[in-house]
């Protein structure tokens, strides 16, 4: 069995800000790092494979510097890492992400092993929208098993996985066949480090890139063209900032008690 | 009936072959450690080696020491008798007498003198070890056989030389009464103890006591080479060895694949290491220091070295034969002292290795375990997962946005580092930069140098993590990444002269950075303060009493790692108009704070917390205010302070003393 998992490199968004002009996110010297909830999948999938020995492949689509983030992949130790990139991927929103990951999990799953699951983060820090993990399971006709937190049983010989999903206030526990994609929150485990022989090597080691000569989708279906959404408007809330309470610093005491007078005069504290 | 000295002879050939075996299979254990250079400087390594192995300067730093210098001093002057005493026994013709009398004479009084002084010595070392020993696991049996041997040794020798002396007073019928007076101005002792022998037995007595003698001397030289007294041999190469600078940081290694990070075998110390091990002394110095040790944690430096040495013999020999190690070194399966949790809990104070008389290196050893806990198994306490990404993806311990870098001086007038304008670099430090109340530190350092005229500047948003916390840590592949681009980021700029207000900063600019090919000037700002002020350029009218009785804390990486210990003092007297006042523990003696060595981003688990201990000593001097040089102490005192609930107790900077002073 293989199992895939998508890495999205985004921007350090604490570090982020939106071009006033353009309405497009400043990307320029901002430092990337692997999306948060995606350390989660790749943590989930290295375990599978540490029990289950079965095989892990990265995916990510992103330009050609994302290879960086699907090192650090290798580096913890997946099998295989595929970065796809190509000019005609560029601009695209869910529907055709989720077209271009589908098609290179297709693939994998007649060239290298069958896949019995798609492991997504439950969404990324820079796009925010969750989309692309279901886009990927409806392409597929994959299940889909959204929001795990706990991978309850997985049992390969009789191809079924149970997990439990993280909801408002509580949990459901889901039993599907394989195969499956499920997104995971970030309870679900603690990403691992990685070790320097391993970093030494992943270094040495090849990403394979695949454009779309590889891919052969209908321009249509990718990129700007095949993406509906249009981006109307982007723009940061303005903060303003409130009213100063006392000093912290010389009187800590003092101005506790003045917050708290106040948020009592607002109704603000339960007493 | 076979002759004494046949007999004698066989017994001394068995003896020394197993000396000899003992001391083969022990040192040639050396040469699986891995390569190490300690031979440059072998003038300056001779002295001192005369100063510390024959002097015995730092075993003297100790009460008790005097009672092992008699002992080292004493065995060195009866060398000569033990020798006289073997080549008797061999050839009954060789003895002491036949030499010139004006060298007999002084001869025998200091081998009279050093046998009762080195018997009072042993005597007492044995009622310690009953009484008070250095610490509870001393009271070995195998100290007592070594001290009884010794014991025996000196009872032997008077009865010999005792017999001897009366045999010759009967036989030339000379006065007992001035006989005894004379023998007693060259052997008091001897001659003391010749006059109460009974003439009858003098025979058997003087038979029974060289015999005595010689399996006492034979037996110790068997013991010697396969017990902790074998630092005997080694203590003196020991110090001859020692590392000539400072041991305070750790190699680099070599990101090559194939290679090893880090040490979770003995074979993968080095050869000095392993000697270390057979110089141990057990005198439990190192683990009177530690603060781990003190606080109750499961580290104990003394056990670290002894248990190298311990999985050294037991793997030892196999490696050597290039088979695989039979026992761990380190983690739960491994030796006793090397678990998991005392390798985490150092704070590479330095304590031990400043206590220790024959200059073992207890922490270098300690990080290159953490060195393969982190980088060849990935497995260290889970808060050090954050701080690592941390410092990997955003060069500071909390994570926070680089940009936020240059927050504390959104109001302040702040030029930036250039190296054609600006004299100084003011590394500002990560504290300085992010900690809400370190911050206030440095807006009174740069309070004070502009006062003082100094040309100073920044480099704001691009200044990075110096690395300190990682590379203790055992993180030295992401500390080698962080030096790399800060010793580049420092030549790029022309950055030559460095002010720094945080201890770590200092010793990794200073001592690390070093290694990285950076010859830097950093100064520390207790030092800068102190030179302003020498100079006349920070003017002192007034001191302030604002501070009241002030008592300073030592931190280890200005202390006891770099040896600045004065500066801070003349600073806190120049603003304050008197000197602060000492704890019990302070300069090279100093108790940490609990923070170094990456412990600040660690959970402190068991016994009592380090920063409390040290809290407490603080206020038996009935302190107003606790002056630190570091952000991190400054840390722990104020979390430590706030958990004894002293009131009116302040910790404060030794920058924000002086600024008190010169700005108001
Ligand atoms: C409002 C808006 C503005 C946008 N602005 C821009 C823009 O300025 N510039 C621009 O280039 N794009 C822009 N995009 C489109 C694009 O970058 C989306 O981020 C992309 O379609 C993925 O969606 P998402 O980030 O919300 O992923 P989500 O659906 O939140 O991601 C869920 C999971 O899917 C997987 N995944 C998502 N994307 C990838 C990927 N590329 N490779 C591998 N796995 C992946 C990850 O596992 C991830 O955790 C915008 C999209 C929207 C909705
Ligand atoms: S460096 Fe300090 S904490 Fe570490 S073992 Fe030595 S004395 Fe103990
Ligand atoms: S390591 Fe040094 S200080 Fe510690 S017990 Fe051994 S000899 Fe003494």
């Amino acid at each position: 069995m293989l199992i895939v998992v998508c890495i999205k490199q985004v921007p350090d968004t604490t570090q982020v800000q939106i071009d006033p002009v353009t309405n497009t996110l400043v990307r320029e010297g901002i430092p990337f790092i692997v999306n948060p909830y995606d350390t989660h999948a790749l943590e989930e999938s290295l375990r599978l494979k540490d029990r289950f020995r079965c095989k892990v492949a990265a995916i990510s689509m992103g330009p050609p510097n994302a290879e960086a983030t699907l090192k650090k992949a290798l580096a913890l130790g997946v099998d295989k890492a595929i970065l796809l990139s190509d000019r005609v991927f560029g601009g695209a929103d869910t529907l055709a992400t989720s077209n271009v990951l589908s098609a290179a999990i297709s693939k994998l799953n007649t060239e290298m092993d069958e896949v019995g699951l798609v492991l997504c983060g439950k969404q990324t820090i820079d796009g925010d929208t969750a989309q692309v993990g279901p886009g990927i399971a409806s392409r597929l006709g994959y299940q889909q098993l959204t929001l795990v937190d706990r991978i309850e049983n997985l049992d390969l010989s009789q191809k079924r996985i149970r997990v439990s999903r993280k909801l408002e206030g509580r949990h459901e526990i889901v039993e599907a066949p394989l195969p499956a994609m499920l997104t995971v929150v970030r309870e679900l485990n603690r990403p691992r480090y990685p070790k320097v022989p391993m970093r030494l090597a992943a270094a040495d080691a090849q990403v394979e890139v695949w454009n779309n000569q590889v891919l052969k989708l209908d321009e249509q279906s990718i990129g700007l063209k095949g993406s509906p959404t249009w981006v109307s408007k982007i723009f940061s809330p303005e903060r303003v900032v409130g009213e100063i309470l006392g000093d912290g610093y010389a009187d800590p005491e003092g101005t506790a008690a003045l917050l708290i007078e106040k948020l009592m005069a607002k109704d603000m504290l339960p007493i | 009936m076979t002759s004494r000295p046949t007999i004698f002879a066989v017994l001394l050939f068995i003896s020394l072959a197993i000396f000899a075996w003992g001391c083969w299979r022990r040192f040639s254990l050396l040469t699986i450690g891995q390569r190490e250079d300690r031979f440059d400087n072998p003038g300056q390594r001779v002295l001192e080696m005369l100063k510390y192995a024959f002097a015995q300067k730092r075993v003297l730093a100790k009460p008790f020491g005097i009672n092992h210098f008699v002992i080292f001093w004493t065995f060195l002057i009866l060398l000569v008798a033990n020798s006289e005493f073997i080549l008797n026994g061999l050839f009954p013709s060789i003895k002491l007498i036949k030499l010139p009398f004006e060298l007999y004479v002084p001869l025998v009084f200091m081998i009279d003198m050093a046998s009762i002084l080195a018997l009072g010595a042993v005597v007492i070392a044995y009622v310690r070890r009953i009484v008070a020993p250095p610490f509870p696991e001393a009271r070995t049996a195998e100290a007592f056989v070594i001290l009884t041997l010794i014991g025996m040794l000196m009872v032997a020798y008077f009865f010999l030389n005792a017999s001897e002396l009366a045999t010759i007073m009967y036989r030339s019928n000379s006065d007992p009464a001035s006989f005894l007076a004379t023998a007693g101005k060259m052997m008091p002792v001897s001659a003391l103890i010749a006059g109460l022998l009974p003439q009858a037995q003098l025979g058997s007595i003087h038979g029974a006591a060289w015999w005595l003698h010689a399996l006492a001397l034979l037996t110790f030289i068997c013991y010697l080479p396969n017990s902790k007294h074998m630092h005997i041999l080694t203590a003196i190469p020991n110090c001859f060895f020692r590392r000539l600078e400072k041991p305070n940081t750790v190699p680099r290694e070599e990101f090559k694949a194939g290679n090893t990070f880090g040490v979770d075998r003995v074979d993968h110390f080095t050869w000095k290491d392993l000697l270390d091990s057979f110089s141990c002394t057990e005198c439990g110095r190192c683990q009177n220091a530690c603060p781990a040790s003190l606080t109750k944690k499961p580290l104990n430096p003394r056990g670290i070295i002894h248990d190298i040495k311990v999985n050294l013999l037991k793997n030892g020999p196999g490696l050597k034969n290039g088979q695989q190690p039979v026992k761990a070194l380190i983690g739960e399966e491994g030796e006793e002292h090397c678990c998991d949790e005392a390798i985490w809990a150092c704070t590479t104070c330095g304590a031990c290795m400043e206590a220790c008389p024959v200059f073992i290196e207890q922490m270098p050893k300690i990080i290159q375990m953490r060195r393969h806990f982190v980088e060849t198994e990935a497995r260290f306490p889970e808060e050090l997962l954050n701080l690592f990404e941390n410092m990997e993806g955003r060069s500071n311990p909390w994570g926070i946005a680089p940009s936020e870098r240059t927050k504390w001086s959104a109001t302040l007038d702040v030029k930036p580092f250039d190296s054609d304008t600006t004299e100084y670099l003011f590394y500002v430090g990560c504290a300085g930069s992010f900690d809400a109340r370190n911050k206030h530190v440095t807006v009174a350092m740069t309070q004070l140098l502009d006062k003082a005229g100094v040309s100073w500047g920044i480099l704001g948003k691009e200044e990075k993590c110096c690395g300190d916390s990682v590379r203790r840590l055992g993180n030295e592949y992401l500390f080698d990444k962080m030096a790399r681009e800060n010793v580049a980021l420092f030549k790029e700029r022309g950055v030559k002269k460095v002010i720094v207000q945080c201890p770590h900063c200092f010793t990794t600019f200073k001592n690390d950075y070093r290694q990285f090919g950076l010859e830097l000037e950093v100064i520390h700002h207790s030092e800068l303060l102190r030179n302003l002020v020498q100079d006349g350029r920070l003017v002192l009218d007034k001191t302030t009493a604002e501070f009241g009785s002030v008592v300073f804390h030592d931190s280890c990486y200005l202390g006891r790692h770099n040896d600045v210990y004065d500066a801070p003092r003349e600073v806190i007297a120049a603003a304050t108009g008197a000197a602060p006042a000492e704890m019990e523990r302070n300069r090279n003696n100093a108790f940490c704070c609990g923070a170094g060595g990456g412990r600040m981003w660690m959970e402190e688990h068991g016994g009592e917390r380090i920063n409390l201990a040290r809290v407490k000593e603080a206020l038996e001097q009935k302190p107003e205010t606790i002056c630190v040089s570091c952000p991190y102490c400054m840390t722990m005192f104020e979390d430590g302070l706030k958990d004894v609930k002293s009131e009116g107790v302040r910790v404060r900077d030794l920058a924000e003393v002086m600024a008190e002073a010169v700005l108001r």
